[in-house]
């Protein structure tokens, strides 16, 4: 199997006056995140551990202070772990010299900020082509590669305005193609689209869909938006209060919730969009008759219309055999929650 | 403060009283009983700081001072010699300005000296700023630096303000780019900022006259010195400016510098330095008009230029010669900020900032001023601003005063009567008859209540050095004469920022009115006060006040037209009337910018003794003064000290009741 791009083992960052305390050797001396707390400290991220694949978009989730932010500064080589070890191809992140680590950041790193982060005395231009001025590679060469970033986004015919003359969405389109510049190989994105309104949020979830469709990177995506996350995730992880609740898909979340609070927050989601006709279906055997058939990886948004019109229930196909069925009851659950979770509510 | 609401509220004639002010009432009603007790109730060595207990450090001083340029010695070089030669090294660049904008190259010496090449003529150098103030800021600019430089030419000054700019702008640009290299350093290490806070403290607060004399026995009389110690009084708010834009700089930006793999010279250099450009900016502001402030002091050793034209006018009594070039020295300062402020790239500004046509226009105006200099250095004639199209207002301000004087004489000495006998003098006598072991014990307890323990600490032996070495009646004197005029100052000033504010043209005439007061030279206004109101104490607090007003307008007009637009709405819709808003939100909100202009206020009057010594004070000033004419270094450095100390205090409890709102 591949070894995983990026990988945290047993990663704790606290943050206190007194937080050097309770480390030794890279290792925490408490397993117990209370005996921190008594002691002033904020596990701001505690215990982590993760695997982050190749080619695929991992998406961190939480509220707000769950230490979702700090992950990411541990994941990217910007804040190192109070305690514990980043795996980066491998290798430990923080053992890297300070040149090796900017030669990393310079040539296989990217990150799109909250806040846009652009330079407000560099154009569009400049800003684009900024992480190859730094590598120190020549006028014109950068300047073409930015060139062709910013026609990637859609901005052509903007590269000499200054930051302050384009919108919030135009302004994180130059952060997305500042990022790109360098052509990382793990692309970071904090909270991208949160300062943005909704219909250019939208617009936005699709731009990095439609990039990460051509450009294949591993990608690390934080949000603290469940619909924003199915969109764009392979895997999800679930962080509270610094630690990781659950990873997996969004599917798995939504029908396996590990904890209380993994399914409090996929409450809301939009389970027709996110599961699959195998996990509603029955398994238990019936010879029909069926009203249709559909595979078993389809969406339910793919077949409710159908099963809503048929008075007969569907058929479940996996290579060419029926594994199971589903009838209009199921599909009711799904979309107002299980009876008894109805009676709860 | 939590402590208070604590506290229950107590009854004094009648009226509730918050028992939190009770200790402060009983120190101002054992303060006036102290002070009003015959003296002989005291035993002797609390009516005077005995003389054998003094500290003897201004020998001290003076003693090292000698050491150190006589005998100490830095590795193989003496301390003198390597003084000397980093004199030599600073006056490279001096010389060179001084050479292309005012001397010319000369050969040989004094006045034997024959020109090989003359300076830049007026209308070459007004062509080549024209054209670059234009392609950086428009017309505009342009045409008020235009304006600008033709004032100086067509009123006679041009040769001395060349002077004046050349040294004004080596000074500024050392202390920018010395005080930029320092904030850099605080920021990389806080330790470094511990350290490097108190001395800036002391710079900004010790009179530049106090440390004249050291300078002068290190880096010799001439302009070299006089550039040091504008250096030293003008680097402290460029360094604490820095520090704080550089730390402004968002926590992303730093973030995306790493990430780009920025190393630490990208990090400082693309990253911090441009997007703090526009805080800087402020700092250099700052530098500029503070090097302008201590040209005159600067000429009296030996730098020239427009200070001396003024110290040379007021010595012949010369009001209008004086206004004239003390005039000239104001419009120098704001086509100087001006310019500065241009020189920020404008990321607002739509269009490539270097367009093609402008670096044509850039060219061609540099190869025309080059040429007329060419010409200028073929046919001397036309170098000059011809003398018979020169004009003078000097005429005009010299009748104006007297005119005042003859009409108004009698008024003006009743005015100054009554401040004498019911103001000033009261106050004198209160503050010289507190026994200073009270004064120490106040400050001290006043600290332990406001700040703690180090405050405590800190304003008490700060307090308590003033009569250690021996200073406690000048002391007391600078703090009355200080006091009253920053109570004067505050007075006026509040109610002009608060009017101010309400009408837009008057805040633009106050705003030309302040620039002015605060960018003449102290001597030139204080000339005509002398001649309406004679030498004395009244004199020196008009002075004060006219120079330390500038802040307690301006920090009020900021605080109060600073408040968030909600609060007002919040404001309005509760029905609040407008003298209520102003009363109710405005003011409280505008309370700690207030406070901050009453602590700019306090520094301004205490850089203004020295000045007003002039007029015949019996303060710390006039004894730093003396010790300047006697050479005498260690009393004039423990003098400055003091004055220096004075204004700490203040500040430090300033900044604590900022602190603390509410209280
Ligand atoms: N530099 C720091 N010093 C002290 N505490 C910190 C620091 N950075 C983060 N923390 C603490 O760590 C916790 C996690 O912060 P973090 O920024 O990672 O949260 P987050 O999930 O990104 O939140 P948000 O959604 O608001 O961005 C918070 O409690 C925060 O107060
Ligand atoms: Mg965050």
């Amino acid at each position: 199997m591949q070894h995983p791009v990026l990988a945290c083992r047993k990663v704790s960052r606290l943050y206190g006056a007194r937080a050097s305390e309770f480390v030794t050797d890279g290792h925490l001396t408490t397993d117990n995140v209370q005996t921190l707390q008594e002691a002033g400290i904020t596990p701001a991220i505690f215990n982590v551990d993760l695997d982050i694949e190749r080619g695929k978009t991992f998406v961190i989730m939480g509220l707000s202070g769950s230490g979702k932010s700090t992950l990411l500064r541990c994941l990217a080589g910007l804040t190192p772990p109070s305690a514990g070890k980043i795996l980066f191809e491998s290798k430990n992140l923080f053992e890297f010299s300070e040149a090796d680590l900017i030669q990393i950041h310079r040539h296989q790193m990217g990150m799109v900020f909250q806040h846009f982060a652009l330079l407000p005395h560099l154009t569009v231009l400049g800003n684009v082509a900024f992480p190859l001025e730094i590598q120190g590679r020549p006028r014109a060469e950068r300047e073409e590669i930015a060139q062709r970033m910013i026609r990637l986004v859609g901005l052509e015919g903007r590269e000499h305005r200054f930051p302050a003359q384009l919108s919030g969405g135009q302004q994180q389109r130059v952060g997305i193609a500042r990022s790109l510049a360098g052509d990382p190989d793990v692309w970071f994105l904090d909270e991208p689209f949160s300062a943005l309104d909704p219909l250019i949020r939208r617009e936005m979830q699709a731009e990095v869909i439609r990039l990460q469709g051509m450009l294949k990177k591993t990608i690390v995506f934080i949000t603290h938006d469940f619909e924003e996350a199915v969109r764009v995730a392979d895997r999800i992880a679930i962080m509270k209060d610094g630690q990781v609740e659950q990873v997996g898909t969004a599917e798995e979340l939504l029908v396996s919730p590990a904890t209380d609070y993994v399914r409090a927050f996929t409450r809301d989601a939009p389970r027709a969009h996110i599961l699959t006709a195998r996990s509603i279906m029955t398994t238990s055997p019936s010879a029909g008759p069926f009203g249709g058939e559909v595979n078993a990886t389809d969406r339910v948004i793919s077949f409710a219309r159908e099963l809503d019109a048929s008075s007969l229930p569907l058929a479940v196909i996996e290579n060419n055999e029926i594994i199971g069925a589903i009838d209009r009851t199921m599909l009711l659950d799904i979309l107002i929650g299980p009876e008894t979770q109805a009676v709860g509510a | 403060m939590k402590k208070a609401s604590a506290l229950p509220a107590g009854v004094v004639f009648g009226k509730p009283v918050n028992l939190r002010h009770l200790p402060w009432l009983i120190i101002v009603i054992l303060s006036v009983i102290l002070a009003e007790l015959p003296r002989t109730v005291f035993p002797r060595w609390v009516q005077k700081y005995p003389t054998g207990w003094r500290l003897s450090l201004a020998d001290w001083i003076s003693a090292f001072m000698h050491w150190l340029t006589v005998d100490a010695h830095l590795g193989p070089l003496t301390v003198s010699g390597f003084t000397r030669a980093l004199s030599f090294l600073l006056d490279l660049p001096l010389q060179l300005a001084s050479m292309v904008l005012a001397t010319g190259v000369l050969k040989g010496q004094g006045s034997e000296a024959v020109m090989l090449f003359p300076p830049v003529p007026w209308f070459a150098l007004i062509i080549a700023i024209a054209a670059l103030s234009w392609t950086l800021r428009g017309w505009r600019l342009a045409v008020g630096m235009t304006i600008g430089f033709l004032y100086l030419a067509v009123f006679g000054q041009w040769t001395s303000a060349m002077v004046t700019l050349a040294s004004v702008l080596v000074a500024a640009l050392l202390s920018a780019a010395g005080g930029l290299a320092l904030g850099l350093l605080c920021v990389r290490s806080a330790t470094f900022g511990r350290l490097l806070s108190p001395l800036l403290d002391v710079a900004q607060t010790m009179p530049v006259f106090a440390y004249l004399l050291p300078m002068l026995i290190l880096f010799g009389f001439g302009p070299v010195s006089a550039m040091i110690a504008t250096v030293i009084y003008a680097i402290p708010p460029m360094v604490r400016v820095t520090v704080v834009a550089i730390q402004g700089v968002p926590d992303e930006l730093r973030s995306l510098g790493s990430m780009t793999g920025c190393t630490r010279r990208q990090m400082t250099w693309r990253i911090l330095l441009p997007t703090a450009l526009p805080g800087l900016m402020v700092g250099v502001n700052q530098v500029i008009m503070l090097s302008l402030n201590v040209v005159i002091i600067a000429s009296m050793i030996g730098a020239g230029g427009l200070g001396w034209d003024v110290l040379g006018a007021l010595r012949r009594l010369d009001i209008g010669g004086g206004l004239e070039a003390g005039l000239a020295i104001t419009v120098l300062a704001v086509m100087l900020d001006r310019f500065a402020q241009a020189l920020v790239p404008d990321a607002r500004r739509s269009g490539p900032s270097g367009s093609r046509s402008h670096h044509r226009v850039i060219a061609g105006a540099l190869a025309l001023a080059g040429l007329l200099w060419i010409a200028a250095a073929l046919w001397p004639a036309i170098a000059h601003y011809p003398e018979s199209a020169r004009l003078s207002t000097g005429p005009f301000w010299n009748d104006l005063v007297s005119w005042i004087n003859i009409h108004f004489h009698d008024p003006l000495d009743v005015i100054k009567t009554f401040m004498l006998l019911h103001v000033l003098m009261p106050v004198k006598r209160f503050m010289l008859a507190l026994p200073w072991p009270w004064v120490v014990t106040v400050v001290t307890l006043a600290g332990l209540w406001m700040g703690g323990i180090r405050l405590a600490l800190t304003v008490g032996l700060m307090c308590g050095f003033m009569a250690v070495v021996g200073l406690w009646q000048p002391a007391m004197i600078t703090l009355y004469l200080c006091g009253v005029s920053v109570v004067i100052a505050m007075l006026l000033g509040v109610p002009v920022g608060v009017i101010a504010t309400q009408r837009p043209w008057l805040m633009k005439s106050v705003e030309v009115f302040i620039d002015t007061l605060q960018t003449l030279p102290a001597f030139v206004y204080l000339i005509p006060i002398v001649m309406l109101f004679r030498v004395g104490d009244f004199t020196a607090m008009i002075g004060i006040v006219l120079y330390a007003i500038a802040p307690a307008i301006r920090y009020t007009a900021h605080g109060i037209s600073h408040v968030p637009e909600s609060l007002i709405e919040a404001g309005t819709m509760t029905g609040c009337t407008r003298g209520q808003i102003l009363r109710r939100i405005r003011l409280p909100h505008a309370l700690p910018d207030m406070l901050l202009g009453l602590n700019q206020t306090i520094l301004l009057a205490l850089s203004m003794l020295v000045i007003t010594a002039l007029v015949g004070t019996r303060d710390l000033g006039q004894v730093t003064y003396a010790a300047l004419s006697k050479a005498d270094v260690g009393q004039g450095v423990v003098a400055g000290l003091c004055v220096a100390f004075i204004g700490m205090i203040s500040d430090r409890f300033i900044r604590q009741a900022i602190r603390q709102p509410g209280s």
